[in-house]
């Protein structure tokens, strides 16, 4: 792959030469990030309109305040703040492995690019986590009936609608079936003795569950919200997934020498292209999911 | 790429950029960006905690964090991709097609916002209603 004895007339491109003075690999790496950007664009605008379209939307310092050792500890931003500084710094490490590269420093390259997906899997990490606590959760919600149930947040079931007021809590619990009172009073109890709740009647399960501090609840909200926070956050964490593999690829060629036969690392470039574009979009979804 | 010009088709290379100030120094800029748009996404939050919370308030903080993101996303591109280091006429065969994002967000959130109104005045029939707050409406939208 050397690139001596090159006649001076080779038709790069076709067209005499490359028009921009970049490698064919890099330019079109870059158009198609382009297109990625624009698809990505397309959900988060998606998202938008539809947001825009309804009265109410779910508060994302409610929905995302929990981070994990903390219990039921009210931590608005915590966690997401993490797994944005924990993309921003592998963001750091490929920019300092395309840097090794420019210098021909193999030790240096196979250092960063292992510091890079190092934080590219504890990004998936920490996503793997927020998703199961959401899918996982359980949040006491009036469903459309007007009775009150316990639910998770999927992309059927958003329990994050608008507040209900007291006085509706207590109609709506008396239209509330005993199992379902029984399930709302352990979850207020965070676990407890399931059994013990069951065997209770309705009228003591609803006064226990009407002197609980910790009873909030919550009308339905638009059922796309769950759509579009595990579809596009899910699309941006397969864009990690396959980053990590590529950069897991890159780290296994430099290992065993192929850019030093080569002659240089851009490769390493590239692949820190698409590195670099999934922390890019990261900081759209975090403004579009999280902070606003 | 310097004196490893990764093709022949490349006439002309850069010097390498000799130490890595410049990466720490942007590393530190987006992390100072992100902690200033955490502490506006805290600020909102408290707001809306607030018995009357400031609509317009919200607003304008809403949109300083949208600065504030394209801000890093300026960054990244620029320096981290080292786009900023191509050709111009490469940088603007990106940047150009790009643009067309501020008609697609413009149009999109109009006709989200116009779907709401005719939601909430039944297409015209009824005076619109501001904010709907505990309204069965939510439910509606909710069996969509």
């Amino acid at each position: 792959m050397s690139t001596t004895a090159i006649p001076t007339n080779t038709k790069w491109w076709n067209g005499g030469r490359s028009p921009f003075n970049a490698s064919y690999g890099k330019v079109m790496m870059l158009y198609f990030l382009m297109s990625d950007a624009f698809t990505f664009g397309a959900f988060l605008i998606s998202y938008g309109t539809i947001r825009f379209s309804v009265n109410s939307w779910a508060d994302p310092n409610q929905v995302f305040n929990s981070f994990p050792g903390f219990g039921h500890q009210n931590l608005p931003l915590a966690f997401v703040s993490l797994m944005t500084f924990i993309l921003i710094f592998s963001s750091v490490t490929m920019v300092l492995a395309v840097h090794e590269g420019h210098k021909m420093n193999r030790k240096g390259v196979e250092k960063y690019m292992i510091l890079t997906i190092l934080g590219g899997l504890a990004f998936l990490g920490c996503q793997a986590w927020e998703w199961t606590h959401l899918l996982t959760g359980e949040h006491i919600a009036m469903l459309n009936d007007g009775s009150l149930s316990v639910v998770p947040t999927t992309v059927k079931m958003n329990p994050w609608g608008t507040h209900v007021p007291h006085e509706a809590i207590a109609a709506a619990l008396q239209s509330t079936p005993h199992d379902k009172l029984a399930e709302i009073a352990a979850t207020l109890q965070h676990g407890g003795a399931a059994h013990d709740l069951a065997a209770k009647s309705s009228a003591e399960l609803i006064s226990a569950i009407q002197a609980s501090p910790d009873l909030h609840v919550n009308h339905t909200g638009p059922i796309a919200f769950g759509g579009y926070f595990f579809g596009i956050t899910g699309f941006h964490g397969f864009h990690v997934f396959s980053g990590v593999v590529i950069n897991v690829v890159m780290w296994a060629k430099t290992r065993l020498g192929h850019f030093d036969e080569r002659g240089h690392y851009e490769m390493i470039e590239k692949a820190g292209l698409y590195w670099h574009f999934v922390d890019l979009v990261w900081v759209f979804v975090f403004l579009c999911f999280y902070l606003i | 790429m310097s004196e490893h010009a990764s093709s022949p088709e490349i006439t002309f290379a850069h010097p390498p950029a000799e130490g890595t100030k410049r990466i720490w120094r942007v590393f530190w800029l987006l992390c100072v960006v992100t902690v200033i748009e955490l502490g506006i996404g805290l600020a909102i939050y408290n707001i809306h905690k607030g018995a009357d919370p400031n609509h317009t308030l919200v607003l304008m903080f809403k949109g300083m964090v949208c600065i504030l993101s394209l801000a890093k996303a300026y960054y990244i591109v620029s320096v981290f991709m080292h786009l900023g280091d191509e050709i111009r006429n490469f940088i603007m065969t990106i940047v150009v097609p790009l643009c067309l994002f501020l008609w697609f967000i413009g149009a999109f959130l109009w006709d989200g916002d116009s779907w709401k109104k005719l939601r909430n005045t039944n297409a015209g029939r009824h005076p619109a209603k501001t904010e709907q707050h505990h309204q069965p409406a939510v439910d509606k939208d909710a069996k969509k």
